[in-house]
Order: structure tokens, then C-alpha cells, then sequence
């Protein structure tokens, strides 16, 4: 094995890890960390920004704890978050399906899957907690799938080769979403939560360099509000949007973490984004979002592309269907290139693999732009009712999107943005590097390092809100038992509405002529062509010039109507997009100063001859964590430095 | 493709509103419903509308989170079927068509501007009951009790229920009948729910009242209304369940 001993390079990054062997280190944690008595929780208040998984489960095991919770969620109900929309499912190691699964080969799977690009002792704590999440959820009544027998039933997903994900159709986001949700609601009812729908957090406010409240923009009124509380934990998930079309929710933002940045929160791997291989391809410029067919369906879907060019020139002038290509005239490239995971390699390797064929000019639509997952095999094994039952609400999507029934004729499919690995920097504690304030869910940068497995941020986002935070919070709050409730006729207070308040009348004052959306399809056209699944150093410049010229275009020339206060859709766009610019900023300059490639961070000059990432673990074996400088500052690079005692560092292979 | 919408304007819960309509060309068919909207609401916003861009409730667009709305055609979430509108597509209408687009009618949802309308009685009456009286941790492993997959399959179907509220806004009555009855039957059928059955209808039923949902008159158009064809069989279980509480009272 070997040991890379290095230490934190970065005074200002302290993780927090604690000794000892990797199975000891939550447990032992869990006993040195400080706990606070349930008549001191009464008076302590805590925020959470997002209703999501992570957020939904962080306030109501922080409320059945005995704290005062306040909740806030852009949408009209918590139940709506983004992650209802998780189709797939959530990974534990519970070894339910006696393939030798473990904690260990769990927390193993997730590092290798991850490009050895995040910390041993967080991932090892998440497989370790994995299994609690799914007893939590069963005694919810989450109706998670079962077999005849009435036990758990498993499937596979990408990156392993144990049967470890649990699911309920291709709704378990839905499903663990509503679990949630009515665990939240129960806290609701008994007053322990204040729930505070369609109210956005515009900014965080720190006294004494503490997180003790934020600002929100009441959605229905346009009112600023001040909320305080002892702690803040913002669980607002992923900042896909930036590219404009991804699989995320149309409300999905990057706002509330990019204003914590901004007061002094370290901005962990923000270049670190995920390619989804099955998404519904870009059918217009039209088009809003992006579509995702689960991984799951990579079960029991093979994907190919012809061998023949002239198979695909008939295809895209629909003188054929797919399904009168012979066996022999397809190419199953995934197969043929990763022998031991096949169609389950990880989703960074197939998406690679999937615009390969598409460059080399074997794209099967009009475009060039897809690749078939076909489930003709499987159906003749398994029976069409057997592919219904497992997939059947997936199909109905495809076709209703698609207008083709998938059960006769393959599915098209194309790599999408997904999932953002990076987020905001946390230690050990899910702390960032602002006392009081913690990040969970996908706005943290924590566990998955460069490429993210499926059916993980499930599982990353209940660990964090129902066995994690409830537990290292209590350690910060244990120092705050003395200190009343947080004032908001404060000076910071007073300081942070106002400096929202400008800059809402800013964009106001613009009276330009593009509205938001136009400037977001430019920015997404950017950050797709220059930071998306191929990157290279000459693109990255041209990305930050670019950004930088459309930015002051903006700035110049947005048109927005309405008033500040009242309801009003179009500011709500404007001011999250006036963040994504300086997000996409920071994203090409992260991408530029990882000269390698690692998981979904393909650098174009670090690649293997065969096409594979070429990582450099010399020179980037950390995690980048920024810090803002200030708006005409280039932002500072801290390094925490990752060392790999448990699983040894090599490249990955999913060939053999 | 090119239509003629026409659009129900109202700036706040306190005006009286009316329609506009609002001519639009070139629409692929290919295009859904909500990217018309949006094609359309570019434009006003470029010209300035005095009305300004038409606000209507939307987000995951892929017919899962259940934010979406709308009567198009006087049907909730338009003409085509097992769909939100976030999942209708351009292609279900003739070249040409006036198309009409209201926000959800009923007493129980008011409007707070254009389409977009308060459907926070949906939450208020799953509060009252619409969960497992269990604290995080602490709890059986997950295989403890084995669940015939029966029970699982109709539980999940009950809890496909989105929380859109277009059972409501179909309802003549603006009954909650068959929302309340999905909760409480995907919880009725798993062991780890049946130890509140009895109260959990109650305190929902008495909920729905109390906040002026109206009463079933067995019709049936929630079902057809739903996009997740929530069945109205459990509308039966519910009055079996709030019966039986009743009668042990
Ligand atoms: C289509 C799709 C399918 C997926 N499938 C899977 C899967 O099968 N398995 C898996 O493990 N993962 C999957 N993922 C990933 C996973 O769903 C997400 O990473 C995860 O659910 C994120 O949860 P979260 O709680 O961090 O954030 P979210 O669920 O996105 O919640 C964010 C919350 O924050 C609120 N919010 C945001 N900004 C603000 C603000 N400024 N002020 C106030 N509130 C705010 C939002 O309203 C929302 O309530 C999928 C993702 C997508 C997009
Ligand atoms: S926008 Fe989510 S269901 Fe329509």
C-alpha cells in the first residue's frame, strides 16, 4: 500500500478528522464531541434553508431533539424539492442480498468511485450510517420494494458489483422525500418547526463573525424579513443550473451557498460537476430542461450504437428503425471497452464513452447527438411485465416525452448535467469555515470527491440530516447555551437587508433589453461548450473572458419588469442568475487549476491513450477550497491535502 | 405551430382578474406547454406588457414534484391524460387553436397572482396526521417485519400522490377526498402505520373540514383528474378506516 503522508497546507482549513482506525473514528468522535441538555435545546433556535432530503430530516431530527427549528423553502411545500425527482435509489450496506456487500467494500466502491478525490473518514462514516437510513425510512412507512418473500428487495447501479440500492419503482426520491416530509410535518404540527414556504435566503448575516441569521424575500409579497437563530445550516442543494439546461428543477440555485462564499465561506471543488449519460437528448432550442432516464434502467438496458456509418445515415433519415440492425452490426461499447462492469460502469466513464461514439460520428439522431439503451434482450429474458413492474412509470415518461414506445424500439439517450460534487467546504463536523454555519446535502462539497455513484446523495443526504448534524451541531451549540435569542434590530441585520435591498433596485434600474432567461441560455451555452464534459486550458480562458463580457452584458442590458415588491418571477430569475455568472467564474478557474483528470473533471491534455482520465496524484491530491477576496479579486486557492491510508491510491480500472 | 392564448390575468389575491389573449407563431411541436408559456412570457417582458409576464407555478418538469397546474381547456392539467402540464407536449393541439388557461377554481385555493394559487390547506391537513409517530433512530432493522409485496405495491401506489391538488380543483364540491384517502391508505396498509390508523383518519377527515374541503359526492372525476391515477378504491378504505374509528369512539 502506499502512504502519501502530507498535512493540511492551509492554516484556514482544519477538517477535523479524528484519529484512530477508519471503523473507530465516528464512534469515537461521537463520544469526545459535547452534548447539550434538553432543557438548554429549548432555548436554542437553529435555521434550515431547504426543504429537501437533507433539509426535511436535518429540522425534524433536530426538532425531535428538542431544538426550535425554522425551515425555508422556495416552493409553495417543502414535499416539492428536487429531490422528489430522484428516480433510481439510495445505496446502503446492508448485504441484504448476501453478495459479500459491507461497509467497508461501500465506503471502498465510493472512494475508487470518487477518483480518490475526497476524505477517507467522511466516506467511511457514510457507509457506516448507510443502513440506519434505511431502517428509519421503513419504520416512516416508506414503501420501499419487496420481494414475494417480503423482504428488501436490491438492484445494481454503476460504479460496484453488489446489489446494494434500494427502491420503490423509479420514485424513490419521492418516496424518501415524503417520509421526510411527513416526519417534518409531525414537528409542524407539535409547534417544534416554523415552516416558512416561498421564502428565498438572499443573504447570510454573521455578528462577530458567526452565522446568527438570514435575510429571505417573501416569494408572494417581495417583503425582506430578518430571521436569527443560534445556527444556520443551509441544505439548498445543487447548482447544476448554471449550464441553463440540466436535469435540475427549474428553481434549482447556487444563491444561498454563493452568498455564504461571499461572507467569508470556504467554496469547496467547484469544478467538480456530474455528467448524467441517460438523459433524454436536446431536442430544441426551445427547450427548458433536461429530462433524466434512471440509472437503473443501465440494469437491464444495454447501450449501443451501429458499427456502420450507413447504418446510421439511415437511421437518422428514418429509413430504418434501430430494431432492424442485426446483433452482429451493433456496437455495444461499453461492453466492448469495460469488460468486468459492462453497462454499469460509472457514469463519468460512460458518458465519456457515450460522446466518443457521438464524435466519431455515430450519433443516432438527427443531431449526432444519442446513443440507443435498448431493453430488447431483457424483455426476452425476463417477460415485458417483469421490465413494466421495474421500470414501467420510466417508460411512460420516455414516451410521453418522446412520442416512442421504448417496450418496441430502444430508448435515445445523451449525457446531461446532473449533480454538483462541489459545494461548499465542510470539516469533519459539516461545519464551514464560518462558525455557526453547516452545509449538508448537495450544497456541501463533502463525500463524493470527483465523480459522485449513483444512489449516493440519497443516502450523503439523509446521513447528514438524521444521523450526522443532529449529532456535531450539539457540539457548536453546547458554547451557545448562554447566549439569548439573536437580535434582529442588529446592526448586521440592518446592514445585510440593506445591501439586498440595492441590490434588487439594481437590476431594477438596468431597464435594459434581453430578460433573464436570455442571458442564462448564453451562460448555459458557455459553461457546456468550456466547462463541461471535456475541458481543456485554451477553452477554460475563453470561458472566463466570456463569462466575464456576458456578465457586464447583463449588468447593461437586462430587461425586468414588475416591482420589487410584489410576486414577481422574473426578479427571482435575475437575481439567482446574477450569482451563476460568478459561480461559472470560479468553476472555469477551479477547472483551470486542476491540471488533471479526475472523475468528471476531464482535462482534454490528461488523458490516457485509450481515452481514459489521467489523474496526477502528486501534484492534486486535494480538495480546492476558495476564498472570496472581494469583487475584483481573484479568489484565493486553499488546498487541504487527502491522504489515502485505507484504500490504496491507483488509477481506476473498470475494465478487468 | 401557431395558437391563440387566452390567459386568465389577475395581479393580486385582492383584484377581480379577467382574460387576455395573447397571439403566439412558431411553436415546435416537439415543445411543451410550459416552454410556450415561457416563449410567450420572453416577449411580454421585451415589450414591456403593462400585465408583465404571466406567473404560473412550475419546477421539476418532469411531473414529479407536483408544483404545476393550470385548466387548460377547463380540464386540470389539460386534455391529454396521466400527465402534469409540465408534461404536456405542443403536439396534443390542432395548429390554430384558441386555447384557454385558468389558475386551479376552488374555494380552498385562493389566487395569489395570474395562475398561481395557495394550496397550503394541502399541507395544513397532512399535518394534522399524515405520518408515523417515530422519532430518527432507535428504530427495528429494516427486514424486521416482513411486508407481503402485495401490500408494499398498493401502499407505493396510494403514495404516488404528488400533492398537485388537481382532485380538488376537478371536484365539484372541492373535496380532499381522494388526497386525504391516499395518505391514509398508504400508511393503512404497512404494519409500521396501522398502530395510528384510527386517529390518523380522524384527525385528517376533521382537518379537511375544518379547513372548507367539501364533501365526496362518489363521483369519481378525481381519479380522472389526477395525472397518477390515484384510485378511488382508497377512498373506500378511508371511509372503512374513519368508520371504524368512529364506531370504537
Ligand atoms: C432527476 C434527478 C434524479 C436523481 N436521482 C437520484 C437517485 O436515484 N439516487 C440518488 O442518490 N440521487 C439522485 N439524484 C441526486 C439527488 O436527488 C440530489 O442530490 C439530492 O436529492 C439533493 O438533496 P438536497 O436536500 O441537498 O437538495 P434539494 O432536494 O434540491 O433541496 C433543496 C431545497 O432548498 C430550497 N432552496 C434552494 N435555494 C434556496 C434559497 N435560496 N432559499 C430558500 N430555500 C432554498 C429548495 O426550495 C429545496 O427545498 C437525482 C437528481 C436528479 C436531478
Ligand atoms: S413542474 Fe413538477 S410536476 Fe409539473
Amino acid at each position: 500500500m502506499q502512504h502519501i503522508i502530507v498535512f493540511n497546507m492551509s492554516q484556514k482549513l482544519v477538517s477535523k478528522i479524528p484519529q484512530g482506525p477508519i471503523a473507530a473514528k465516528w464512534t469515537r468522535h461521537k463520544e469526545e464531541i459535547r452534548t447539550v441538555s434538553p432543557a438548554n435545546k429549548r432555548k436554542l433556535e437553529v435555521i434550515v434553508v431547504g426543504g429537501g432530503l437533507g433539509g426535511a430530516s436535518a429540522a425534524a431530527a433536530l426538532a425531535e431533539l428538542g431544538y426550535n427549528v425554522k425551515i425555508f423553502c422556495i416552493s409553495d411545500s417543502p414535499r416539492r424539492a428536487h429531490s422528489v425527482a430522484a428516480q433510481g435509489g439510495i445505496n446502503a450496506a446492508k448485504n441484504y442480498a448476501n453478495d459479500n456487500d459491507s461497509v467497508y467494500r461501500l465506503f471502498c466502491d465510493t472512494i475508487k468511485g470518487g477518483d480518490h478525490r475526497s476524505r477517507e473518514a467522511n466516506v467511511y462514516r457514510l457507509a457506516e450510517v448507510s443502513n440506519l437510513i434505511i431502517d428509519q425510512c421503513v419504520a416512516q412507512g416508506v414503501p420501499l420494494a419487496r420481494d414475494y418473500g417480503g423482504l428488501l428487495e436490491n438492484r445494481s447501479f454503476g460504479g460496484t458489483q453488489v446489489s446494494r440500492t434500494f427502491f420503490a419503482k423509479g420514485q424513490t426520491g419521492q418516496q424518501l422525500l415524503l417520509g421526510a416530509y411527513a416526519a417534518l410535518n409531525r414537528q409542524i404540527a407539535k409547534g417544534n418547526i416554523r415552516s416558512y414556504p416561498r421564502h428565498e435566503m438572499l443573504d447570510l448575516v454573521m455578528i462577530g463573525g458567526e452565522a446568527k441569521g438570514i435575510i429571505t424575500r417573501n416569494l408572494i409579497t417581495g417583503a425582506l424579513e430578518r430571521h436569527g437563530a443560534h445556527a444556520v445550516v443551509v441544505a439548498t442543494g445543487g447548482y447544476g443550473n448554471v449550464y441553463f439546461l440540466s436535469t435540475n428543477a427549474m428553481n434549482c440555485n447556487g444563491s444561498a451557498i454563493w452568498q455564504c462564499y461571499k461572507k467569508g465561506a470556504f467554496f469547496g471543488n467547484p469544478c467538480f460537476t456530474q455528467i448524467h449519460p441517460t438523459c433524454i437528448p436536446v431536442h430544441g432550442d426551445q427547450q427548458s430542461k433536461l429530462t433524466l432516464m434512471s440509472e437503473s434502467l443501465r440494469n437491464d438496458g444495454r447501450i449501443w450504437v451501429p458499427k456502420k456509418k450507413e447504418d446510421v445515415e439511415n437511421l437518422r433519415n428514418h429509413l430504418i428503425k434501430p430494431s432492424q440492425i442485426p446483433e452482429e452490426a451493433r456496437d455495444y461499447f461499453l461492453e466492448r471497452r469495460y469488460p468486468a462492469y459492462g453497462n454499469l460502469v460509472p457514469r463519468d466513464v460512460a458518458s465519456r464513452a457515450g460522446k466518443e461514439r457521438c464524435d466519431a460520428g455515430f450519433g443516432v439522431n438527427r443531431a449526432g447527438k444519442a446513443v440507443f439503451l435498448d431493453f430488447a434482450s431483457a424483455i426476452s429474458r425476463l417477460g415485458g411485465q417483469v421490465i413494466e413492474e421495474r421500470y414501467g412509470n420510466l417508460f411512460h415518461m420516455y414516451e410521453k416525452i418522446t412520442g416512442v414506445n421504448p417496450y418496441r424500439e430502444p430508448m435515445m439517450i445523451y449525457p446531461a448535467i446532473h449533480y454538483t460534487m462541489g459545494g461548499l467546504w465542510v470539516d469533519y463536523n459539516l461545519m464551514t469555515t464560518i462558525p455557526g454555519l453547516y452545509a449538508i446535502g448537495e450544497a456541501n462539497f463533502s463525500d463524493h470527491g470527483g465523480n459522485r455513484l449513483g444512489a449516493s446523495a440519497l443516502m450523503q443526504g439523509l446521513a447528514d440530516g438524521y444521523f450526522i448534524l443532529p449529532y456535531t451541531i450539539g457540539d457548536y451549540l453546547a458554547s451557545k447555551i448562554q447566549e439569548p435569542p439573536t437580535d434582529v434590530r442588529d446592526a448586521a441585520f440592518e446592514e445585510a437587508e440593506q445591501a439586498v435591498r440595492m441590490r434588487i433596485n439594481q437590476l431594477f434600474e438596468i431597464k435594459g433589453a434581453h430578460p433573464a432567461d436570455y442571458f442564462h441560455r448564453e451562460l448555459g451555452k458557455l459553461m457546456w461548450a468550456y466547462v463541461g464534459m471535456a475541458r481543456n486550458h485554451e477553452g477554460l480562458n475563453k470561458a472566463t473572458t466570456e463569462i466575464a463580457a456576458l456578465k457586464r452584458e447583463f449588468w447593461n442590458n437586462l430587461c425586468l419588469s414588475g416591482v420589487p415588491n410584489e410576486f414577481n418571477q422574473e426578479l427571482e430569475k435575475a437575481l439567482r442568475l446574477a450569482d451563476f455568472f460568478e459561480m461559472g467564474a470560479l468553476m472555469a478557474l477551479d477547472a483551470l487549476d486542476r491540471n488533471e483528470s479526475c472523475g468528471g473533471h476531464f482535462r482534454e491534455e490528461m488523458q490516457t491513450p485509450d481515452g481514459e482520465t489521467l489523474r496526477d496524484d502528486l501534484g492534486y491530491m486535494y480538495v480546492s477550497a476558495w476564498e472570496y477576496k472581494g469583487e475584483n479579486s481573484v479568489p484565493q486557492l486553499h488546498k487541504e491535502d487527502l491522504w489515502f491510508e485505507f484504500v490504496p491510491v491507483a488509477a481506476r480500472n473498470y475494465k478487468d | 405551430m401557431n395558437f391563440t392564448l387566452k390567459v386568465w390575468r389577475q395581479k393580486d389575491a385582492k383584484d377581480t382578474g379577467g382574460f387576455e389573449a395573447y397571439p403566439i407563431a412558431d411553436i415546435s411541436e416537439g415543445t411543451s406547454f410550459l416552454e410556450m408559456l415561457d416563449i410567450l412570457n420572453e416577449r411580454l417582458v421585451r415589450e414591456g406588457h403593462p400585465l408583465g409576464p404571466i406567473a404560473f407555478d412550475h419546477d421539476c418538469r418532469e411531473g414529479i414534484c407536483g408544483a404545476c397546474s393550470l385548466y387548460i381547456d377547463g380540464r386540470t392539467h389539460g386534455p391529454d391524460r396521466e400527465i402534469t402540464t409540465c408534461q404536456l407536449y405542443m403536439r396534443h393541439f390542432k395548429n390554430g387553436a384558441t386555447i384557454t388557461v385558468e389558475p386551479w377554481r376552488s374555494r380552498v385555493f385562493p389566487v395569489i397572482k395570474d395562475l398561481v394559487v395557495d394550496r397550503q390547506a394541502l399541507d395544513s391537513v397532512l399535518q394534522a396526521g399524515g405520518f408515523v409517530s417515530v422519532n430518527t433512530g432507535g428504530v427495528p432493522d429494516a427486514n424486521a417485519i416482513p411486508i407481503p409485496k402485495r401490500d408494499a405495491d398498493e401502499s407505493l401506489d396510494a403514495s404516488s400522490c404528488i400533492g398537485c391538488g388537481a382532485c380538488v380543483a376537478g371536484c365539484k364540491n372541492s373535496s380532499a377526498m381522494l388526497f386525504v384517502a391516499a395518505r391514509v391508505s398508504a400508511l393503512a396498509t404497512l404494519p409500521q402505520g396501522r398502530l395510528e390508523r384510527a386517529e390518523r383518519a380522524k384527525a385528517m377527515v376533521a382537518k379537511m373540514d375544518e379547513l372548507g374541503f367539501g364533501a365526496c359526492s362518489d363521483i369519481g372525476t378525481c381519479q380522472m383528474e389526477c395525472p397518477k391515477q390515484v384510485s378511488i378504491a382508497h377512498i373506500s378504505r378511508l371511509n372503512r378506516e374513519f368508520l371504524l374509528a368512529k364506531l370504537r369512539d
